[in-house]
């Protein structure tokens, strides 16, 4: 019965962040089409090239409907969106879904090795420094995660591919492999750059939950709990750390975002075809719609993972979950 | 017992929940000492804190005192002296493949990181602090379109919306900076926008303005020195922040063009030439570390030292 009430009142707070969600994307997307007024100059002139003669310039205008009235242009555009539709390549003269789509499964690999990699190591290290806090185990995770926190993961990342890869030739130093091909050859590809790109993660989880575990663990209920001649280990896995992980679990939603910004210079680092790749490509082509894809790409990815947190957080949370 | 034990480590942030009395003099105990000096007494209190202010201050003399400091002009070339390990006589850090002093690109790289975290800072406050005052203070139809705008531009990953406006807006320094502090509106907006509401609705600010107070001045007077001390935890860790993505746009080939030398872009030349000598990659690698740390360190030893919650967006 309980279960049945905390269903439905995680089925409202779904529907309310959907909510809001909706009007957000909205703006991300009015955001993300302003990117056009960026462009130094006449867009029209400086996608199709120094040398194109004015017809060729004015039929790139009117093939990307730059001559329509600005809210008209906003509008086509998301009216594509909502079609799923976010425009032609110039570099790659196919629709940029398709394309990142086909980069999808890459970084998505990427993405979640990193994420595993961040629990699994700042789970239990947050753990052990919020249960020994002022110990020397709690200072020896603080510098470690203080560390963790200021290694940019590309530089991470370019010593790991140099030693672990090329000089040692333990791992794969670059390239990726589906995971079609076998589980192991798909691992073996993403272990270093997912450590590489999750160090930061766990460091930031790690500091979070020693926190808010440190917290918990001088509250009452946990006094009673000890005094009752619960062991000290129980104590922290049954009861401490459902309470300590909720602020942990805001945390990892937030790490999404940072992961696949992390991608881009990661994914080039070690020479894997992804979405990061894909917009660090694009980027350097000058490829608008391309760009403003994987933008609006990215946040979709981001919001969908911070809805499935605060999910996450209303089935954690016995209190009702207004986040 | 050891569960109970109060931590009193480096770092003990979240824990020290306790609110700063907020209410006026009144709950204040007798016991007085001036806001500033308890605030430098807490904040130089940790000797890492004060050795991240010292990191601090030598990255910054570096960066504008670059052309004195340099021992040789970092585009120099010396053919004869490629690829020397860190020691060597005239060349303290060693040479890259070119023959160029490591050190002089070093310390012009200093000056490089420092333009962009303060371009990118000061970019983010003047974008993100006016739009949070005035929807702190006038709420209604301003707060909204602000703070959805703010909203929608969080939902962006930091790094790749950084990496959109430099795509669009052409690959180069001023316009990496330019993104980069671009990412910090929303954050600085957030913090700025939520002590000015939090002052506005403190009776004294009704009393002030009862008798005719300019609002300039409240802003001065009470909104000001309450979003300092968030703004400035927040501040040190874009500093830190912006460092790291200076450094991965010009690595990336996007900031700093060749051959102008910033930390990202030594660290691509340095992969290049890894396997002749790993200095050129290992000295710029561990620099940006240390700088990053420094300024993290001292974000956490301003969060500390006012006795708030750390508040990382």
């Amino acid at each position: 019965m309980a279960s049945a009430v905390r269903s439905r009142r995680v089925l409202q707070l779904v529907g309310r962040r959907l909510l809001t969600i909706v009007p957000l994307l909205v703006i991300v997307s009015l955001l993300t089409f302003s990117l056009v007024f960026l462009i130094p100059g006449d867009p029209a002139q400086r996608i199709a090239g120094e040398s194109a003669s004015p017809e060729q310039v004015e039929a790139v205008r009117t093939q990307l409907g730059l001559d329509l009235p600005v809210h008209e242009q906003f509008w086509n555009y998301l009216s594509g969106l909502a079609h799923g539709d976010l425009g032609t390549s110039f570099t790659f003269r196919t629709p940029v879904t398709e394309l990142l789509l086909d980069r999808l499964p890459v970084t998505l690999s990427i993405t979640v090795v990193a994420m595993v990699f961040a629990l699994l190591i700042g789970i239990p290290a947050g753990v052990l420094a919020g249960r020994r806090a002022g110990r020397w185990q709690d200072r020896a995770v603080t510098v470690g995660s203080t560390l963790g926190l200021a290694t940019p993961n590309f530089v991470l990342g370019l010593l790991l591919t140099l030693v672990v890869g090329i000089q040692l030739g333990w791992l794969p130093a670059t390239g990726y492999q589906p995971l079609a091909d076998g589980f192991w050859p798909w691992l073996q590809h993403l272990l270093m750059p997912g450590f590489a790109l999750g160090v930061v993660a766990a460091a930031e989880i790690a500091r979070q939950l020693r926190a808010s575990l440190a917290d918990v663990l001088r509250q009452d209920y946990v006094r009673t709990a000890t005094a009752k001649g619960m062991l000290p280990g129980s104590v922290v896995w049954k009861h401490a750390l459902k309470n300590a992980m909720m602020p942990v679990v805001t945390v990892v939603g937030l790490q999404v975002g940072y992961l696949l910004g992390g991608t881009a210079v990661i994914e080039t680092v070690f020479g894997v075809k992804g979405l990061g790749d894909f917009a660090v490509q694009s980027v350097l082509a000058g490829d608008l719609p391309a760009i403003q894809g994987m933008v609006v790409f990215a946040v979709l990815i981001a919001v969908t993972a911070s809805l499935l947190v605060d999910i996450t957080y209303g089935y954690l949370n016995p209190r009702g979950g207004d986040a | 017992m050891s569960l109970v034990d109060k931590p009193d480590g480096l770092l003990p942030p979240a824990v020290e929940s306790a609110p700063v009395e907020e209410h006026g003099p009144a709950l204040v105990p007798a016991r007085h000492e001036s806001p500033g000096r308890r605030f430098r007494r807490r904040f130089l209190r940790s000797w890492v804190t004060r050795l991240a202010l010292l990191v601090l201050a030598a990255w910054l003399v570096t960066a504008i005192a670059a052309s004195w400091l340099a021992p040789h002009d970092p585009l120099a070339q010396d053919l004869q002296a490629r690829r020397l390990p860190p020691g060597s006589p005239d060349h303290l850090l060693g040479t890259d493949t070119l023959g160029r002093d490591t050190l002089s690109r070093l310390i012009f790289g200093a000056r490089v990181a420092a333009q962009a975290a303060i371009t990118s800072v000061t970019v983010g406050l003047v974008v993100g602090v006016v739009p949070a005052l005035v929807a702190g203070l006038l709420k209604g139809w301003w707060d909204a379109v602000f703070s959805r705008a703010a909203d929608a531009l969080l939902s962006f990953p930091p790094l790749l919306l950084a990496l959109a406006i430099v795509g669009v807006m052409g690959p180069n320094l001023t316009n990496a900076m330019l993104a980069i502090g671009i990412v910090f509106v929303p954050r600085f907006y957030r913090i700025v926008r939520a002590a000015t509401l939090s002052v506005r609705e403190e009776t004294y600010i009704e009393a002030s303005r009862s008798i005719g107070t300019p609002t300039h001045w409240l802003l001065r007077r009470h909104v000001l020195p309450n979003v300092l001390a968030p703004l400035a935890v927040q501040i040190s860790i874009a500093f830190g922040f912006a460092i790291l993505a200076e450094a991965s746009l010009s690595f990336l080939g996007l900031g700093v063009q060749a051959p102008d030398p910033s930390w990202g872009s030594m660290l691509s030349e340095g992969r290049a030439a890894w396997f002749y000598t790993p200095w050129p990659l290992i000295v710029p690698a561990t620099t940006i570390v240390l700088c990053v740390l420094a300024c993290n360190v001292t974000g956490d030893g301003l969060a500390d030292s006012v006795g708030r919650e750390r508040g990382r967006a």
